[in-house]
């Protein structure tokens, strides 16, 4: 066992980036993700990396995709505002097939919103971050042991499917302390045959053993882009069968099943623990994965409770997921609090009875 | 317990100043009438000493709070009242400052008068579980750029080290020496060792001056 350190959740994240071998970090402060970006800005100088603070957030996801291009892992993190502006380059990311590291720790919106913790990003993330079709790996911590082992994970998996891996985090989960360990064992290192690493300063095109690399999101033949596109859902599909997360918590009798990930995750399990004194078998599904969803683990679920409950910092965006997965063959309820509110376990509680009623027999 | 009339809590980002200047303005509570708490943190939105005040509020304890601290207004703004700690003389102020040099700048605006009336403690907190304050030498490099940005020197050392809720009594004596090597270092003693009030009766019978806290800051995502 690792010795453990007591990290905010924003520098836990910081220092495993650099633990997952990210040596450049762009970025631009903003709350409550800005612990990220001072971290970085103490601790890249340290070990001869770079950190960065770009003009704006538009310029530093744009300097992601250099470095990326470059072969090199990069990272750029924000909140809620700042990542609507770099939703363009998240889209050129996609385009490019290049992998990316991009933070969200989300606050309450729309427009400037505020500065509490929020998870109305969801749709933002899993569904629309940005345009065209494409998708990104969507990780959902519920603890800062969470923001540093889904960290080392989502580097992983951007460099194997040379993909976007988000980090879709709240206020709380950046801002939260709790004790961690940064052992997170090896980084697999992933050949990148593609990457823009020059020709070895000759201009004849195969003096390294391979023509000079290009890297370009413009394909004006339909038929082109048509098969960019099929193939890139091909690979979305081996991440939809492979790279699923979840957790279950007190699901094995539970008549209700509760859905939420990072912090109303444990606003639930809090509430759980009350409900279940009160004679109420209650269960909770954490997708850990927003994208992939764990749509199969919700359509099995769905056979054998009630009702559901989806307790989300929105006004309603992962339940329509949750409607999807589970064909709605079982009612699904909405719990939520918005605007940089949290609710109570009591109100989920109450929440949980108005689901114990509607549910019916099975 | 010798108090001043004012104490001043500093330290690294997130060595738990916040929770022990809760903590010794409820003690102080106890022996004196006129006790206020000074929140001068302009760095951190989230977790402040307003998170506490009802609990203040209820046990007498006067709240100096920027307008604006956990609201959605992320305005780096000082209380207008703060200058009350400096002026009523008859008032015993505990002053949570901010995290690291950034934070205790803004002590810098009441750092002549603190040191005129020169009635004050000024109590650097430690945490060798933070990880840039994990040895000697960088806490100390840490101290050094507080007392350069507020221009007060330390007068003591608290010993906070911990891990949150998991902190157990042997992570505590663990770091004794740390905090002796500090206190040497800085030529100032260890005023006080803080220890979770649970696990505090254990670390008492080895170790003096050791000061039983409680956790001010439960939210309904604490597990």
């Amino acid at each position: 066992m690792a010795e453990k350190v007591l990290m905010k959740g924003n520098e836990a994240l910081a220092e495993a980036a650099i633990m997952a071998g990210c040596r450049h970090y762009l970025g631009y402060p903003i709350t409550p993700q800005t612990e990220v970006a001072a971290y970085m800005a103490k601790r890249m100088p340290q070990i001869g990396g770079v950190f960065l603070q770009a003009e704006s957030e538009i310029a530093a996801i744009n300097m992601v995709i250099g470095v990326s291009a470059a072969g090199k892992r990069a990272m750029t993190s924000s909140s809620s505002p700042g990542v609507s502006l770099k939703s363009e380059g998240l889209s050129y990311l996609a385009g490019c097939d290049l992998p990316a590291f991009v933070v969200n720790v989300q606050r309450g919106g729309p427009g400037l919103g505020g500065i509490q913790p929020s998870q109305s990003d969801y749709f933002m993330a899993t569904h629309a971050g940005g345009h065209g079709d494409f998708h990104m790996i969507v990780l959902a911590p519920a603890s800062v042991q969470e923001m540093v082992s889904l960290t080392f994970k989502g580097f992983d998996l951007a460099d194997k499917y040379r993909m976007t891996s988000m980090i879709l985090a709240d206020g709380t989960m950046g801002q939260m302390m709790e004790p961690v360990s940064l052992d997170m064992g090896e980084i697999t290192h992933y050949d990148k045959p593609w990457a823009v690493t020059g020709t070895g300063g000759s201009r004849e095109p195969n003096s390294i053993g391979r023509p000079h690399n290009i890297i370009n999101s413009l394909l004006l033949q339909p038929e082109e882009l048509e098969r960019f596109n099929f193939e890139r859902y091909a690979r979305y599909k081996v991440v939809e069968e492979n790279e699923v997360m979840y957790e279950e918590y007190m699901m094995e009798d539970a008549d209700i099943c509760l859905v939420a990930f990072g912090v109303t995750a444990r606003v639930s399990k809090n509430a759980i623990k009350i409900a279940r004194e009160q004679g109420i078998k209650v269960g909770l599904i954490r997708p850990i994965t927003l994208w992939p969803f764990p749509k199969a683990v919700l359509r099995n679920a769905a056979e054998k409770v009630r009702a559901f409950v989806s307790v989300e910092l929105s006004m309603g965006q992962m339940i329509e997921d949750v409607e999807l997965a589970t064909r709605c063959i079982r009612p699904v309820l909405l719990c939520n609090r918005t605007g940089g509110v949290i609710m109570t376990p009591e109100e989920v509680v109450a929440k949980i009875k108005e689901a114990d009623e509607i549910g019916g027999s099975k | 317990m010798d108090f001043k009339r004012i104490t001043l809590f500093s330290g690294h980002y997130g060595s738990g100043k916040t929770n022990l200047a809760v903590n010794y303005a409820m003690l102080l509570r106890k022996e004196k009438e006129n006790v206020a708490i000074a929140d001068l943190d302009i760095v951190n939105p989230y977790f402040r000493t307003k998170d506490s005040e009802d609990e203040l509020k209820g046990v007498g304890i006067r709240l100096i709070s920027s307008e604006f601290a956990n609201s959605n207004v992320d305005l780096p703004a000082l209380p207008a009242d703060a200058y009350t700690m400096i002026d009523d003389k008859s008032m015993y102020a505990v002053v949570d400052v901010g995290g690291d040099d950034r934070g205790a700048l803004a002590l810098g605006r009441y750092t002549d008068a603190i040191k005129a009336e020169n009635n004050f403690e000024m109590l650097f907190v430690i945490n060798k579980y933070r990880p840039l304050t994990r040895d000697v030498k960088s806490t100390i490099r840490v101290m050094e750029e507080i007392e350069s940005a507020c221009r007060i020197r330390f007068t003591g050392v608290v010993n906070n080290s911990n891990l949150g809720m998991e902190t157990t009594v042997e992570d505590v004596l663990e770091t004794v020496e740390y905090a002796e090597e500090i206190s040497k270092i800085a030529e100032i003693p260890v005023k006080l060792t803080s220890v979770r009030r649970d696990i505090s009766g254990e670390v008492q019978k080895k170790l003096e001056n050791v000061w039983a806290i409680d956790i001010h800051f439960k939210r309904e995502w604490s597990i």
